[in-house]
């Protein structure tokens, strides 16, 4: 049942609002302004998207929402209108965006108090959110492709929003690059999909329209679209082999690192996935390479957190883990699980990235992480939020994260991925450990603040640690939705999701609960072992570091993938760019045409002026000289 | 009755002083004068043909010459007067402002 709802344009409407207002109002009208309209159209929608939600709720399951905002494209019998829909997947979608966006918002109030540049700020912020609401409030693939680069643009707008520093102006290229990669794939997925639909007649990227013509798919043609849409994801999800930007992202301001890993950007690969979740269902190989990327990710980059020293770093680290397992859930087949990870990691990696944010803001720009400790007294509410989030995401029960990777794992497992779920669980005891290495040298043991910043340290302001306490609850009871099934009422958060993702089925027989209590037991050993190393007795880290240094390094240097990509991408186009391509074309070829054109009319000007030479009686000579010809030649015709 | 070919013989005698007379001397008075050298080198050869082909159209034009070379000579007097009191000078190759 399909449902016109005009409040969908709503939703829009207020983000679109905001930007405006910031853009050209913003910095005439000052802070206190920015400060109440920025946060506020985000709460707006918040609003409205509950006001859907609900909707959703009341009406029989399946149904939808929709709102068609104008035709957008009519080219023959090809048409793409510019329409809203909202089903019980974009609805969890919308909540996270604009839930979690807005507490986001309001504490960049406090985080960005001493920015000078607030009015851009919030520009950026309140289009991310725009363009993220575009991307899951589509119902066309075309339309989804705007917010797709929307996010894009506005995730290079925020990293190089300090632009006068070189370095970050560099990495925000650098994630617009490695982006862009990805774009060109989800373009050609794009027109794969068109090709094989137009073949059989049908004119439209409508996500319903090609469910209903589904049977239009060979395996080929679908798992070629799949992998060709899934290499977007990896761009915009950070996986492996474009996560490469996300790590150097941490440049930008923190609450910007918060809306990017938690509320949008990272969670819209994820998002498409389960949107196209019929087609990739075609195409069991793709499957299989989207399981496979998410579980090596989740490994890959765990690994390089546990020796990362800046605190943004590592949690950088943790989302690409975390999206990896996000990937897992719905390569197995298990979409409804996958999204439930995106909704409880955003509660909790949110959190986090605030409470960082919070604790650099009290420290006044320090982000290294061996250098702060024992703050646990100076930030109490920083310090017990971010214990929360942090037990979250080490998948303890009763909080958020345990339902969630629970359930990613159980359908790794039940859809035959041994291997995957072995990477799976070995990568759970890793989170546990460095989320509580990050929390103990962040607030445990002695301080190794320097003496002028701890002097001046300080807890948060009220409108920072409000978002704070507020996610605290959503990443303590936000699992709940999704309890095993048979547990008190259930899973309800797969059942919500049932009609549009469908339902996971394991094809092998899971022995249960004893698959959770194996990912349980891991994720403990895991936070032992960083309490031995990091409380019980700090210098043991130092000796195995020193012991195990190749490895060490190896991990520190994050693999070598940067180099490596510098070494066979970067120089090589560098190289191309700089000797052939500037200096080559464009300085030699063009400009030396351009310039060589200048030149000789010039030296031939410069010539022929001499003849000018203000005398009357040497024009008179030429102009006899002329006349003298004139006059042969036609004697000579005469004569002839 | 002066035979055709002595008539246009002068004329061009005459043309030729003027035009020799035009881009040799250096004064601008000379050269004027040398204008109306090839002029009235012209009008001669205007009047012979006229006569000898028994037309008024050739006489009428030579009036039409002559009026114009009034107005000539006076408004290019002037001028020169003009530059005169402006250069104190009327040779031509020292008028040469007019360049690259």
């Amino acid at each position: 049942m399909t449902v016109e709802f005009g409040a969908l344009g709503l939703i829009l409407l207020f983000p679109l609002i905001g930007v405006l207002f910031n853009l050209f109002l913003g910095a005439r009208l000052g802070r206190r302004w920015v400060n109440i309209v920025g946060p506020g159209v985000i709460f707006i929608a918040f609003a409205l998207g509950i006001w859907a939600f609900a909707k959703i709720l009341s009406m029989p399951a399946g149904s939808e929402l929709h709102y068609k905002l104008w035709d957008w494209i009519e080219g023959g019998s090809f048409h793409v209108e510019f329409g809203l829909r909202i089903d019980a997947l974009s609805a969890v979608m919308v909540l996270i965006v604009t839930g979690i966006g807005a507490f986001i918002h309001l504490y960049s109030d406090g985080y960005m108090a001493h920015d000078a540049d607030y009015a851009r700020f919030f520009t950026y912020m309140n289009l991310f959110a725009l363009a993220m609401l575009i991307l899951v409030l589509a119902d066309n693939l075309l339309m989804m492709f705007v917010g797709w680069e929307g996010v894009g643009l506005c995730s290079y707008l925020l990293i190089a929003f300090w632009y006068s520093n070189p370095e970050f102006a560099y990495n925000g290229r650098k994630a617009f690059i490695a982006n862009r990669v990805g774009d060109a794939g989800f373009i050609l997925g794009m027109l794969t999909i068109i090709a094989v639909l137009g073949h059989g007649g049908v004119w439209s990227l409508d996500f319903g329209t090609i469910h209903r013509h589904l049977g239009l798919f060979t395996t080929t043609t679908a798992t070629v679209a799949c992998l060709l849409l899934f290499l977007g994801a990896t761009g915009k999800s950070a996986q492996i082999p474009l996560y490469v930007w996300l790590p150097d992202a941490m440049v930008g301001p923190t609450p910007v690192s918060a809306l990017i890993h938690a509320a949008t950007m990272v969670t819209a690969g994820v998002y498409m996935v389960a949107r196209l979740n019929f087609l990739y269902m075609l195409a069991p190989s793709a499957m299989m390479v989207v399981a496979t990327i998410g579980a090596v990710t989740a490994l890959f980059a765990g690994t390089i957190a546990i020796v990362q020293s800046d605190i943004k770093k590592v949690l950088a680290y943790s989302t690409i883990s975390q999206l990896g397992y996000m990937f897992l859930g719905v390569g197995s087949g298990a979409f409804a699980a996958g999204i439930f990870h995106v909704m409880t990691h955003a509660f909790f990696k949110g959190l986090l990235f605030l409470c960082a944010g919070s604790v650099i803001h009290g420290l006044g720009g320090e982000q290294d992480m061996t250098r702060m400790g024992g703050l646990r007294k100076v930030m109490p509410i920083t310090f017990w939020t971010m214990l929360i989030a942090t037990i979250a995401i080490s998948a303890i029960p009763p909080f958020s994260g345990f339902f969630s990777k629970d359930m990613i794992l159980a359908g790794a497992y039940g859809s035959g991925h041994f291997g995957l779920w072995i990477i799976g669980v070995i990568t759970a005891g890793i989170t546990g450990f460095y989320m509580f290495r990050l929390l103990f040298l962040t607030f445990f043991g002695e301080s190794r603040v320097d003496p002028e910043r701890l002097h001046h340290a300080h807890e948060s302001p009220p409108v920072m640690t409000i978002p704070l306490i507020v996610l605290a609850i959503a990443a303590a009871i936000g699992g709940w939705v999704g309890l095993p099934d048979g547990f008190l009422w259930g899973d309800l958060f797969s059942r919500f999701l049932a009609p549009t993702v469908g339902t996971f089925t394991p094809t092998v027989a899971t022995p249960g609960v004893l698959l959770s209590v194996i990912a349980l037991a891991i994720s403990i050993v895991g936070i032992i072992i960083a309490w031995v190393l990091y409380i019980w007795m700090p210098g043991l880290p130092y000796l195995i570091a020193w012991r195990a240094k190749a490895l060490y390094t190896l991990l520190l240097q994050k693999y070598y993938i940067d180099q490596f990509y510098n070494l066979i991408v970067t120089r090589p186009l560098f190289f191309v760019s700089n000797w052939i391509l500037h200096r080559g074309v464009d300085r030699f070829a063009i400009d030396g045409t351009v310039n060589g054109t200048g030149i000789a009319l010039e030296t031939s000007g410069a010539i022929a002026r001499r003849s000018e030479t203000g005398n009357i009686q040497h024009y008179a000579f030429i102009y006899l000289l002329g006349v003298i010809g004139i006059v042969a030649y036609y004697l000579f015709l005469v004569m002839r | 009755m002066v035979p055709l070919p002595y008539m246009m013989a002068l004329s061009a005698i005459v043309f030729v002083i003027g035009v020799a007379g035009f881009i040799t001397r250096r004064n601008i008075l000379i050269m004027f004068m040398s204008v109306e050298l090839m002029l009235n080198a012209v009008n001669l050869a205007f009047i012979g043909l006229a006569s000898r082909l028994g037309t008024m159209d050739g006489q009428v034009i030579v009036f039409f010459v002559m009026t114009v070379a009034a107005a000539e000579a006076a408004v290019g007097l002037a001028i020169i007067i003009s530059v005169f009191r402006n250069r104190e000078t009327v040779r031509a190759d020292e008028l040469n402002l007019l360049k690259w």
